[in-house]
């Protein structure tokens, strides 16, 4: 109680301060300085709107705060962009004709569906073994645990390029695959490993296991970053445990998986070029097999680079979109899409130009 | 209208008994043995300072947390065991869920499915753990919302809701299945003091209407206005229960006594 009484004549003195110093300030740009600070204090406010009394600034027009350097740091940036993309199209080392003629020939395109059908199968497979192998991760049960835990364990501390062999060679290590009971002599069936791991087979076991032990974790650390207690409400409502998982946990941890598992899919794209090992003729191999043969080098690189591009663009298209789905619920309004604003644009523009 | 809701439950289920309950986090001896019965369609408040074991009470109710020794029967039939000769054995945990399907809870952090709307969070688990089509589901989580008086927010997300209306919805919610008992672990704490009677008043009305309700809170005028029982806990045991008139204004136990002068009489001191 006692400091809001005193409190009371000290505010009004340190305001008649605080404007008195204000009008000290101004007048040593003529005065001598600023050693006058109390005595000026005691001098009314000069002119009006100076008073202690907020002022009236409704009539005031608001002016937004100006970034010069802004515009310096674009003209910097569009400067050197002219420069390298001027480079780019006079250097003629860069035989642009010789990249237009290999950009949609028949064996770079077979290629490219080669990388994308690996790319989609070794990457879908991968997230779904992964997720199992979370879950596994994540389970109360100490066998589950430990062998998901095993699992990622031996694909990530193997290279990529190891097991891949590994898996074409696998005839060499063991002849035939055959289904029975062991130690006994019962076998149900038997094939010639080489005729089970195709080229193929080798290729998309190696990046599905390797994709799988890296998505389990990027799985694993998404579940965990849900609020424990939605699994308890949904434990509390009778909802089944695969349920609570798919319905309620994954759509929610979605959003902290989605940002890694795009770069782990756009890291494959470029990564299934490994199986040049292998003499499988995805995107990379061919293009290799192509300037082997003709020599020429980098334009052939960036025939293989530019659809590398254009996939990554096409993938970041689609990451935006699915995470905007899912901040469905975590945003409370949803920012718009660069096409509605687009929309947007252009229809306030028109609205305008019918006023006028 | 009051008359048929009153007279409707019959009282025949919803009845809770404990017995002999322990329970401990690690070196932490939370439960020391408690028992306590709550009659079909009543209203029992659990009082308590933090930390004596009441929120863990609650929780060993529907199995959310598993007790040490002791049991919990509803209705006859212990909760998350199965009674087989001379032993008792774990239920599976399709008939655990199965069980906490007649025992709705509301948590005090709401705890409502952030990515599904108003609705879809109340009309999930009948489907799902009740095999109920969607569209009854539906039909019928309409009605609920419009119960708790939000049936103009049913597809909004929970986040576009203030914490009254969340609480309001997760109420909706527990009653989506029918329960026999809800169990309420602190609705208000969580509120801004504003907010905290609009929850409180569909308690208040889901106490005339036959559900058991067991209630742990902080609200001491709402217990003695609602509740049948009050029990107060301290230290993982139940110091004394007995009617709000009994416990608020004639206290046997000194720890009672201590606790509800520390809550209640700086309210008349403002």
């Amino acid at each position: 109680m006692r400091w809001r009484v005193s409190y009371a004549p000290m505010d009004v003195e340190q305001a008649a301060t605080a404007t008195g110093q204000d009008t000290a300030g101004r007048q040593s740009h003529e005065g001598p300085g600023t050693g006058a600070r109390t005595g000026t204090a005691q001098q009314p406010p000069s002119g009006p709107g100076q008073g202690r009394a907020a002022a009236d600034y409704s009539g005031y027009r608001v002016v937004a705060a100006k970034h010069p350097w802004r515009w310096v740091g674009t003209a910097v940036v569009a400067l050197g962009v002219a420069a390298v993309l001027w480079s780019l199209a006079t250097n003629p080392r860069w035989e642009w004709d010789v990249v237009a003629q290999w950009f949609t020939a028949e064996s770079v395109v077979r290629g490219l569906g080669e990388t994308l059908k690996l790319t989609v199968i070794a990457g879908a497979l991968g997230f779904v073994l992964g997720f199992i192998l979370a879950l596994m991760r994540l389970s109360a049960s100490p066998l589950l645990v430990s062998v998901s835990w095993t699992f990622s364990w031996i694909f990530r501390s193997t290279p990529l390029l190891v097991q891949m062999l590994l898996w074409y060679n696998l005839g060499y290590l063991y002849e035939k695959i055959s289904l029975g009971i062991p130690f006994t002599s019962v076998t149900f069936f038997e094939v010639q490993t080489t005729t089970l791991v195709s080229q193929f087979a080798a290729a998309i076991l190696g990046l599905t296991l390797n994709q799988a032990a890296y998505s389990a974790e990027i799985i694993r650390g998404g579940i965990l970053s849900v609020d424990q207690g939605q699994l308890e409400a949904a434990a509390a409502l009778g909802i089944p445990a695969w349920r609570r998982s798919t319905r309620i946990v994954l759509p929610q941890a979605m959003r902290s998986i989605l940002p890694t598992a795009f770069n782990e899919i756009i890291g494959l794209v470029k990564g299934t070029s490994i199986v040049y090992v292998l003499a499988y003729s995805e995107l990379f191999y061919t293009v290799q097999v192509i300037y082997n043969r003709t020599q020429q080098v980098l334009p052939l690189l960036l025939v293989a680079t530019l659809w590398y591009i254009v996939i990554t663009s096409v993938l970041s298209v689609f990451q935006y979109y699915i995470e905007r789905h899912y901040a469905k619920g975590a945003v409370r309004t949803l920012p718009l899409t660069p096409l509605q604003k687009a929309r947007k644009f252009f229809t306030i523009r028109n609205n305008a130009k019918e006023l006028t | 209208m009051t008359a048929t809701l009153a007279q409707a439950p019959a009282a025949t289920r919803g009845l809770v008994e404990i017995t002999g309950v322990h329970k401990s986090f690690g070196a932490l001896h939370v439960l020391k043995g408690v028992s306590l019965t709550v009659e079909p369609g009543s209203v029992t408040a659990i009082l308590g300072p933090s930390g004596s074991g009441k929120s863990t009470l609650l929780r060993t109710i529907n199995h959310l947390e598993k007790v040490d020794s002791g049991y919990i029967a509803i209705d006859g039939s212990l909760v998350g065991y199965k009674k087989r000769g001379q032993s008792l054995h774990e239920l599976r945990e399709k008939e655990i869920l199965k069980q906490r399907t007649e025992i709705g809870m509301v948590f005090q952090n709401f705890n409502l499915f952030g990515h599904l709307t108003a609705l879809e969070n109340v009309a999930e688990a009948p489907v799902v753990a009740q095999g109920r089509t969607k569209a009854e589901a539906r039909r019928r989580g309409l009605e609920l919302l419009d119960r708790v008086g939000l049936l103009d927010k049913a597809a909004a997300y929970p986040r576009q809701l203030s914490g009254g209306q969340q609480q309001r919805v997760a109420i909706a919610r527990a009653l989506a299945l029918d329960p026999k008992i809800l169990l309420f672990d602190e609705p208000t704490s969580a509120l801004d003091p504003e907010l905290v009677n609009e929850v409180l008043d569909v308690i208040r009305e889901l106490a005339t209407s036959g559900t058991t309700l067991v209630i742990v809170t902080h609200e001491m005028g709402f217990a003695r206005d609602v509740a049948d029982t009050v029990v107060f806990m301290d230290q993982g045991q139940i110091v004394e229960s007995g009617t709000p008139a009994e416990i608020f204004t004639n206290p046997q136990e000194e720890r009672t006594k201590g606790f509800l002068s520390k809550i209640i009489e700086p309210a008349f001191n403002i």
